[in-house]
């Protein structure tokens, strides 16, 4: 039992956390960054290269530093304190976490360099409307043609999908649309024939897109990892993106928490500090219940992330995303409330927190959903 | 970071586990997991057998029967006890009045008390509230004066519980009250037969006898009963209440229950199938497991915080424990009053209708919500959860 970081792993945070603290020091810069015509800042993008934090999680051989998920836990905590706007989640940890597992050593050798350096950026077309949270829901198809796949379907907010260089697309290559089996996953050039994507900002101040696949066209070599069976790769990988959400929602919590404490220091009325009034201090007291209780379930997802038997790891990481999701929700709103009026303006940022939280919570199953698979499965696996 | 537990800590865990279940009487252990009240021979038993092991008082100093176990092995022998439904060496004794006597105690003080009251040969009471002081326990009012070679004590005492068994009771009285009132309390020890001394029990909702009145009438105590200095019985108190910091959370504890509550409605017909099969009933369930496990993760966060530090200062982080801990417990017993349903209702009259009767609805069911009544204490006691925020904004957030 040990919660200690190593040396190197207590560097990266510190030295992110100050990459971070000098990008998004100023509120203004994320406004700018936001109008960037790829919807972040390119030389952020670059600084996290040089950091080498976009090669992270990809092995030595790959072109990458053989980071874990206690790194990316590391990574997001501070994404999330900045309400950092790149696309991290998307090209490395869901991106990422498909290509190094699935791809052949050509689309390894191909991608994880240009991704380490920064010069490529990827995007998870999934989702579908239909599906909401089921992983396996997938009505996008992928027909074999003579010397490739033809895929035809619609997949729903892409995170950071109008601006990625690389598509990966799930879609069925046999079952019907809520078979378990048949879903496979497919490389794609987004400015091939037949794709439309449709941009548009969240509202979190990050970018996503609709991507609509009319008779596309992919050769042979498009297609990653098995053929029919890419459900467990994609299930293990929407958990890693759940333990950086975590992470990432846990950093932003704690900021949001700072900032309310500090404003109630700070704001007077009746002739004192309006932290003074027991009825704020109780509730800034469970601010830090509920922060240093996600603190705990974030890293609970990261240690159990790397757990082997899928049922026990994904049981376990929907236990955390509820409670994380279910806290971020609460804090979020009682910031809002402890500040006053202050924090309902566009200008001031804990509003800003509470957005980004708000959105954090429901990416890859809300609350609810995630409580329906630890219902499911009779309650949190026993550790060893 | 890693969550799992090393080998040596794995052995040391399954010996714990062994013996807990073997050595300690099931009859007595199936009171504890049922939450029924044990009798006073039911804790002298299983102390006695811990003892006899070095497990009773492990965070003693060594030469007074403590274990030199790292925070990791004090945590996982927390948690084995709780989980076995190992009644907890009384509190009193060993996590309270033993240390205080071990670390201010006089050599003669020693001798006389840390081997008795580790074998539980003396049973202890708490002396610390009173009527007009509860949170606000600096305000005490019971006073000690001096009269040559004895104090004489004179006030009351409440919510002293199982003082019914008990042999000796430590008080905070006020020595001085010309003085801010922390600095004015001293630390004493009692003997509960000495003359002026009148118990009166305080029936709680559940219908149980666990909490005590005390009163003390010019009651003469040896002067050489005063533990350490005079005047600093605040600061030993507050060292006292330090010392609960693992275990607070009663996390082995609650685990061990959620699983019976699991068991129990998997076992109880609801109409065409069970308990266990309405959803909403699970859900609620799963929110007591999840946050249980976040609260487990915290305390093994305060626990490896505490490796290689001096484990001596109050740690505002109890208070996250206590907090949660609480309401959690709380939920568990609520779970309980639930599965048992309809049957949590009945509360036969034994006494009138004899012991030989079997119970009115499962076995189980009569004890649920009594335990439901009484566990309304576990957010009051130990300072309210109220209190506990208060310290976490005070501390913690510099409100």
């Amino acid at each position: 039992m040990d919660f200690d970081l190593t040396d190197e792993q207590r560097m990266l945070s510190d030295s992110i956390r100050r990459l971070v603290a000098d990008a998004y020091d100023d509120f203004e810069k994320r406004k700018a960054y936001r109008a960037e015509p790829r919807g972040y800042a390119d030389a952020n993008w670059q600084k996290f290269a040089e950091m080498g934090l976009l090669g992270l999680p990809f092995s030595e051989e790959d072109g990458g530093f053989g980071g874990g998920p206690v790194e990316t836990m590391l990574v997001c905590e501070q994404f999330g304190r900045g309400l950092v706007v790149e696309p991290y989640l998307a090209t490395v940890v869901l991106g990422g976490g498909l290509l190094k597992r699935a791809g052949s050593d050509a689309q390894r050798a191909e991608l994880i360099p240009a991704i380490a350096e920064g010069s490529l950026t990827l995007a998870f077309a999934h989702q579908e409307r239909q599906a909401r949270h089921d992983l396996h829901d997938v009505a996008t198809t992928a027909t074999r043609s003579a010397d490739g796949w033809v895929l035809n379907g619609a997949k729903g907010v892409v995170m950071h999908g109008d601006s990625a260089d690389r598509l990966i697309v799930s879609a069925r290559t046999a079952g019907g649309r809520r078979d378990r089996d048949g879903i496979s996953l497919f490389l794609l050039d987004p400015t091939a024939q037949g794709v439309t994507r449709r941009g548009y900002a969240t509202q979190d101040g990050l970018r996503a897109a609709e991507v609509v696949l009319e008779n596309v066209t992919v050769p042979a070599s498009a297609l990653l990892g098995p053929e029919g069976a890419a459900l467990p790769l994609i299930e293990q990988v929407v958990d890693e993106a759940n333990a950086a959400i975590c992470a990432e929602a846990l950093g932003a919590m704690e900021v949001l928490r700072d900032l309310t404490v500090d404003y109630l220091k700070q704001r007077t009325q009746f002739g004192q500090p309006i932290g003074n009034f027991q009825a704020l201090q109780h509730r800034a007291a469970d601010m830090l219940v509920a922060t240093e209780q996600a603190r705990s379930m974030a890293m609970y997802a990261a240690m159990m992330v790397q757990e082997a038997d899928p049922a026990a790891r994904r049981v376990a990481l929907s236990a955390a995303k509820a409670l994380v999701a279910k806290n971020a929700d609460q804090l979020g709103k009682d910031a809002i409330q402890l500040h006053g009026g202050i924090a309902v303006t566009e200008e001031y940022k804990a509003g800003h927190y509470f957005k980004r939280l708000t959105m954090l919570a429901g990416l890859f199953g809300d609350v609810d959903h995630h409580l329906r698979v630890v219902v499911a499965a009779g309650g949190l696996p026993e550790a060893a | 970071m890693d969550l799992r537990y090393t080998p040596d800590e794995i052995a040391f865990r399954d010996d714990l586990r062994k013996f807990f279940r073997s050595e300690i009487p099931l009859a007595i252990r199936r009171k504890v997991s049922e939450g029924r009240a044990l009798a006073r021979d039911d804790y002298v038993t299983s102390q006695r057998i811990l003892h006899a092991k070095g497990l009773a008082t492990p965070n003693w100093p060594v030469q007074w029967g403590g274990q030199d176990w790292s925070p990791v092995q004090r945590y996982i022998y927390v948690e084995e006890l709780q989980s076995a439904a190992v009644p907890q060496p009384l509190g009193f004794n060993v996590n309270m009045v033993g240390p205080v006597i071990a670390t201010f105690g006089s050599e003669a003080q020693k001798q006389r008390f840390l081997p008795s009251t580790a074998n539980l040969d003396i049973w202890w009471a708490q002396g610390f509230s009173e009527p007009g002081a509860g949170s606000d326990l600096a305000s005490l009012k019971t006073t000690a004066r001096r009269e040559g070679a004895e104090f004489v004590i004179n006030g009351q005492k409440t919510w002293t519980t199982l003082g019914q068994y008990a042999d000796w009771i430590f008080c905070l009285v006020r020595t001085d009250s010309t003085v801010k009132k922390q600095a004015g309390i001293s630390f004493i020890l009692v003997d509960m037969k000495t003359p002026g001394i009148t118990l009166r029990p305080i029936i709680t909702i559940d219908g149980g006898h666990e909490v005590n009145e005390v009163f003390f009438d010019e009651v003469r105590v040896p002067a050489e009963n005063l533990v350490g200095e005079l005047n600093k019985g605040w600061d030993y108190a507050k060292f006292l209440l330090s010392n609960e910091r693992i275990g607070i959370a009663r996390i082995g504890m609650t685990k061990e229950r959620l699983a019976r509550v699991k068991r129990l409605a998997q076992d109880t017909p609801a109409g065409e199938g069970m308990v266990w099969d309405d959803p909403d009933f699970r859900r609620r369930l799963a929110w007591s497991e999840i946050e249980l496990k976040a609260l487990e993760i915290t305390q093994m966060r305060v626990v490896a915080a505490q490796r290689g530090k001096a484990s001596d200062k109050p740690d505002p982080s109890s208070s996250i424990l206590k907090i949660k801990g609480s309401e959690i417990q709380q939920q568990s017993t609520q779970l309980l009053v639930d599965v048992a349903g309809p049957y949590a209702m009945p509360r036969p009259d034994r006494e009138e209708e004899g012991l030989n009767l079997p119970s009115v609805g499962p076995d189980w069911a009569d004890a649920a919500a009594p335990l439901f009544f009484n566990y309304r204490k576990v957010s009051i006691y130990g300072g309210s959860n109220e209190i506990q925020r208060n310290i976490i904004a005070k501390a913690f957030l510099g409100l």
